[in-house]
């Protein structure tokens, strides 16, 4: 598993990472590196220069800042699973990066690339679509905001243009009384998520569902919110039966990904169960 | 015997602190001045016609050597030979070329090998080697590929049918006809991949002077390799030496030679500077052997009462593109001869077909056709107990052959040495808590969960084997041990053996059993493996039989050590040597335990040869080759509980249980490391393990990204235990233990998920019991019913 040769660079500052960027054709900013080079070795990717971020100062945080928990771009999904405000306040992005790889490559991937890379199979997507969070790019043009639902456009694709390096990821704090989880059935050899699903649930003063988001990573192209289930799910009492009941309708609409390990069908009910098991998880 | 202070102690396994630390040496870790590396350029069709291969960019590119496509090979090295020529079944044994040289047949095969300054530059430089193909359609499943109308890998393989093997004992056709029971199952022995964690390497170095080629390389059995690369490199074996330095796993993927080996040598022979060759993981899924591949329709009839009569059956065994090393043995004598199981089953009428197909050679693989036959008969066990509605267990109990009636001949014609499989069946029971499993499991259902419980009571053949019986099923090796025990004049002693352990612990566990035997200190032996030039003759290791044969050579030879010290002994203590014991490392005079001399003195007085007894030679070196006058056979239960959750379709281990007979134990600590690995493979292939072509040839599952290799999370805590019945004709008493755990556990899980899925009516389904087919098992059955 020997990568085709690349140029290399660890420029210290993020203005000389987008010259850097500008300037070489073939290049690809490499985080942590646990997706990008896994494909050059594989050579399915042959970057001809490669622009390391990992010199770039200030990039990693966790931080509260004007109502959303902000999430430098290069934040390992270690430093996410441990972040004490991330745990406390939106356990489902914790239990997204706790639920990612093994301990080593938790420790060296980033949700930068993570979100960048679209992985159809990754798990925070699931997370940045229930929450409605917000991917802040900077580019040869400044910095711009995309919303959650716009930022996946297809398989690996996304809303990143040519010359642009994600630097932080936004997720609105959630106000008091809602709460998330995420839960993955995970593949058997990669880890991935087979079917992974994120929800986040408000009960009313009644006690009955005021709000809920809830969205899928694993299943299709890519992440999406499953709104058919939310509708079915609000203004019912937090049953078990009620949950199954509106899950019935998570799969609707959606072109699910068929492999060796889920066919459609296997995936349509993997995408109920699991819904209904984020659902309850995050009702407690 | 000594079976005194070291024989049966937790000894911790001497060789792991290297290995846990990073300090030992794999074939990888050998990089000699000036070394050139390999790398293959591989075909990407599985079924291909190479019309022209173009290498003049990649001898261009900045620092490559050479380049050699199979045409170039051709004339100067011999095919790769198959060394399992099972008689009596008209084998056909297809031209395997280092290279290939006209024709491609799977995925994966070398067409030509890039060879530079270092890996990088090889790697790129391979992609410039240009080859055109002609494709031609190929054939994956091993019954297709033997219809009419199939497309034929090879001009002299008719049918793609390598052979047609037959067992026959008893009268089946009558059985069947008394019958009160006949099942007709349909089974499938998934294809594996072995996955041994250090992939295959090799790495060579012509001497110019002396001409002799040092070739290291990730072998099972170094003597076998050189054997294989002399003929192959048509070189003498005296300038050959192979060593196996550390080998991180092999699992049976270790013991063929490759063409890679052969290439290496070559390369290192022909550029005069050595050469390496490092395989990467995609190779490894690709080019080294694939384990299993069965497709099986058996019949079993039976009596009512549970009585198992006879078993009739018919198997197709993929062994890939061309026939690797040992693969004709491994579906016929390591499994056909084993379908009676642990059972007075009287009449077994099986037929193995072997089969080419476009895919990866398929070879040995841990329990090598034993796991299959096991999964067999104890599926078939279980089948017997559900239509006659009687406890598997006492369906086992019943047909158990009996404690007494050991030594006994199976249909098949082998004879087990010794075994009392009710008391190990019934202590699995005791730990599993078997009554109150039934209840529980009652209970469950009830309420709408799906348990079950799984039972593998088997017995395995091991401990490869008398060479004679080698010689008359066509394996083109001898099968006996070997050792030279050499004590050095201060008394230390270096046993040099002919298995090369890799991972089993034979370097404790044969100190433990050499210092034992001499009374000499534990720390005092060292144990020299894995070089042909440092040890005697020997077939490697594999086929659970390095503890047992080897063994029997280093008790002979230290044997014959004591008996020389005697006389050495009986000289300077003036002593007849009928008179002179040894005991605890001394020899004494009989009655005067102060006339005594240790044996390291008697050793220095031996080598220096000073004043020693006519007609005793100088020197305290002895070499004993054992070839056994039987196998070995291991046995044990094995018990597994699951829950099947029913709205996914996952199934959860719950517990798992194994009681395992290997004889007497040298060492529990080993043996319950081998046993616990064993079981792990074993579940491996029941819930998680199958390699996937496409009707391409195209191997779907060629990386652990798609290949599902067991992790610790997904095993239960393996509860073990152990029955003790010595091998009678073993000098120690010792069965193998190295494959037990894979040859059980297959069929424990098997019988526990199926187990868990009788209420819902589904009395089969094949391996791996992945979610998704048994969520779509418990579909088809409607609904989940309680
Ligand atoms: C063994 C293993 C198991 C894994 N299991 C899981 C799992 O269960 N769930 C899961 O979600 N993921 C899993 N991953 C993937 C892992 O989470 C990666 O870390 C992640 O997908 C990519 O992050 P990275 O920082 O490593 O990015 P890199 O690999 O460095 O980059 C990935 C891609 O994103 C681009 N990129 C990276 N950073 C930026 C940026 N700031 N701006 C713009 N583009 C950028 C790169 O150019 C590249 O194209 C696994 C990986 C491995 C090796």
């Amino acid at each position: 598993m020997i990568p085709a040769a690349f140029d290399y660079a660890a420029p210290a500052t993020l203005d000389e990472a987008l010259r850097l960027l500008r300037r070489h054709r073939h290049a690809k900013v490499m985080a942590g590196g646990q997706s990008l080079l896994s494909l050059m070795k594989l050579r399915v990717a042959s970057p001809s220069f490669i622009i390391d971020l990992r010199r770039i100062g200030r990039l990693a945080y966790v931080k509260e800042d004007k109502g959303a928990i902000a999430v430098g771009a290069m934040t390992t999904h270690a430093a996410l699973a441990a972040a004490a405000l991330v745990r406390r306040r939106l356990p489902a992005l914790a239990q997204a990066a706790e639920a990612i790889g093994d301990l080593q490559v938790r420790n060296v991937g980033t949700i930068g690339g993570s979100l960048a890379h679209a992985d159809p199979a990754a798990d925070y997507p699931a997370v940045l679509l229930a929450c409605d969070g917000v991917v802040v790019v900077r580019g040869p043009r400044g910095t711009r905001k995309v919303p959650a639902g716009q930022w996946f456009t297809g398989l690996f694709a996304t809303a990143l243009r040519s010359g642009e390096i994600v630097v932080e990821v936004q997720f609105p704090i959630l106000p008091a009384g809602t709460r998330s989880a995420y839960v993955k059935m995970k593949h058997p050899a990669s880890g991935f998520a087979v079917v992974g699903a994120a929800a986040v649930v408000r009960l009313g003063r009644d006690g009955r569902v005021a709000d809920v988001r809830l969205a899928f990573t694993g299943a299709a192209s890519h992440a999406f919110r499953a709104r058919a289930a939310e509708e079915a799910l609000r203004g019912q009492e937090p049953t078990e039966a009620a949950v199954r009941a509106a899950m019935a309708r998570a799969p609707e609409g959606v072109d699910l990904l068929e492999d060796l390990v889920a066919d459609a069908a296997y995936r349509a009910q993997l995408v109920r169960v699991y819904g209904a098991r984020a659902v309850l998880a995050a009702l407690g | 015997m000594a079976v005194s202070r070291l024989f049966g102690a937790r000894v911790k396994r001497r060789d792991d602190p290297q290995l846990i630390t990073g300090k030992a040496t794999f074939t990888d870790d050998v990089t000699l001045p000036g070394v050139l590396y390999a790398a293959v350029v591989r075909s990407p069709h599985a079924h291909a016609r190479i019309t022209r291969i173009d290498a003049s960019r990649a001898r261009r590119h900045p620092g490559v050597r050479a380049v050699f496509t199979g045409r170039d090979l051709a004339d100067r090295l011999a095919p790769m030979p198959c060394a399992w020529l099972v008689p009596g079944c008209e084998l056909k044994v297809p031209r395997r070329p280092v290279l290939a040289d006209d024709r491609v047949r799977h995925v994966g095969e070398g067409v030509a090998v890039v060879v530079a300054e270092d890996r990088y530059a090889a790697r790129d430089a391979a992609e410039l080697v240009a080859v055109s193909y002609e494709p031609l359609p190929a054939v994956i499943n091993q019954e297709e590929a033997t219809r009419a109308g199939a497309p034929r890998l090879h001009d002299d393989v008719p049918d793609n049918t390598a052979f047609t093997w037959t067992t026959t004992g008893g009268d089946a056709r009558a059985a069947f006809a008394a019958a009160d029971v006949v099942i007709h199952q349909r089974f499938t022995n998934q294809r594996l991949i072995p996955n041994a964690m250090e992939a295959r390497a090799a790495t060579a170095h012509a001497n110019p002077a002396t001409g002799e080629l040092t070739v290291w390389v990730t072998s099972q059995n170094p003597h076998i390799h050189r054997f294989v690369l002399s003929i192959v490199l048509k070189m003498p074996e005296h300038k050959l030496r192979v060593i196996a330095p550390e080998v991180g796993g092999g699992f049976g993927s270790k013991i063929p030679v490759y063409p890679e080996d052969a290439l290496v040598a070559f390369l290192a022979r022909e550029l005069g500077r050595p050469v390496k060759w490092t395989e990467d993981r995609r190779e490894n899924y690709l080019a080294t052997i694939h384990g299993r591949d069965h497709i099986t329709d058996l019949e079993i009839a039976a009596r009512s009462d549970g009585t198992l009569l006879a078993l009739r059956g018919r198997t197709y065994a993929n062994l890939g593109a061309y026939l690797s090393l040992a693969a004709p043995g491994i579906p016929t004598i390591l499994h056909g001869l084993m379908l009676a199981g642990a059972y007075t089953i009287s009449a077994v009428e099986y037929t193995v077909h072997g089969v080419v197909t476009n895919t990866t050679p398929v070879d040995a693989y841990r329990g090598a056709g034993r796991p299959e036959a096991t999964y067999l008969v104890e599926r078939a066990v279980d089948l017997v107990a559900a239509k006659t509605g009687l406890d598997p267990a006492e369906v086992r109990r019943r047909n158990f052959i009996p404690k007494e009636k050991f030594p006994y001949t199976v249909p098949a014609g082998i004879t087990y040495d010794s075994g009392d499989y009710d008391v190990a069946l019934a202590r699995a029971l005791a730990m599993v808590d078997y009554e109150a499993f039934r209840r529980e499991q009652a209970a469950a259902r009830k309420a709408g969960r799906y348990l079950g419980l799984g039972l593998s009571t088997y017995v395995e053949i091991c401990g490869l084997g008398p060479s004679p019986v080698a010689g008359a099923v066509g394996f083109q090796g001898g099968l006996y041990g070997s050792a030279t025990v050499r004590m050095a004049p201060t008394g230390k002693v270096e046993v040099m053996i002919g298995e090369s352990p890799h991972g089993q612990g034979e370097e404790t566990t044969f100190a433990q059993i050499v210092a034992d035997r001499l009374g000499v200190p534990f720390e005092d032996v060292e144990i020299v493996s894995g070089d042909t030039a440092r040890t005697p003759m020997g077939w490697g290791t594999y086929g659970s039989r390095t503890t047992v044969v080897g063994s029997g050579a280093v008790v002979t030879a230290c044997d014959r050590l004591i008996e020389k010290g005697r006389q050495i002994a009986a000289h300077l203590l003036e002593a007849s040597p009928d008179d002179v014991v040894f005991q605890d490392g001394r020899f004494s005079v009989r009655g005067s335990p102060d006339r005594s001399k240790s044996i390291q003195e008697i050793t220095l007085q031996a080598t220096l040869a000073w004043n020693l007894p006519a007609g005793v030679e100088p020197g305290m070196e002895a070499t004993a080759f054992y070839d056994p006058p039987n196998f070995v056979y291991p046995f044990g239960a094995h018990a597994c509980t699951v829950e099947v959750v029913p709205e996914t379709g996952e199934v959860r281990l719950l517990r798992y249980v194994a009681v395992d007979d290997c004889g007497r134990v040298i060492n529990p600590m080993i043996v319950d490391g081998q046993v616990h690995g064993g079981i792990v493979q074993g579940i491996a292939q029941a819930l998680l393990e199958e390699a996937v072509y496409d009707r391409n040839g195209q191997l779907l599952t060629a990386s652990m990204l798609d290949y599902a290799v067991p992790r610790a999370p997904q095993v239960p805590r393996m509860e073990t235990d152990r029955t003790v019945t010595p091998s009678p004709h073993h000098p120690l008493g010792l069965k193998g233990i190295g494959e037990t755990g894979t040859i059980a556990s297959t069929a424990a899980v098997a019988n526990a998920v199926m187990d868990a899925l009788a209420p819902l009516g589904i009395t089969h389904l094949d391996m791996p019991y992945t979610p998704r087919r048994v969520w779509h098992a418990i579909q088809q059955r409607g609904e989940v019913r309680p």
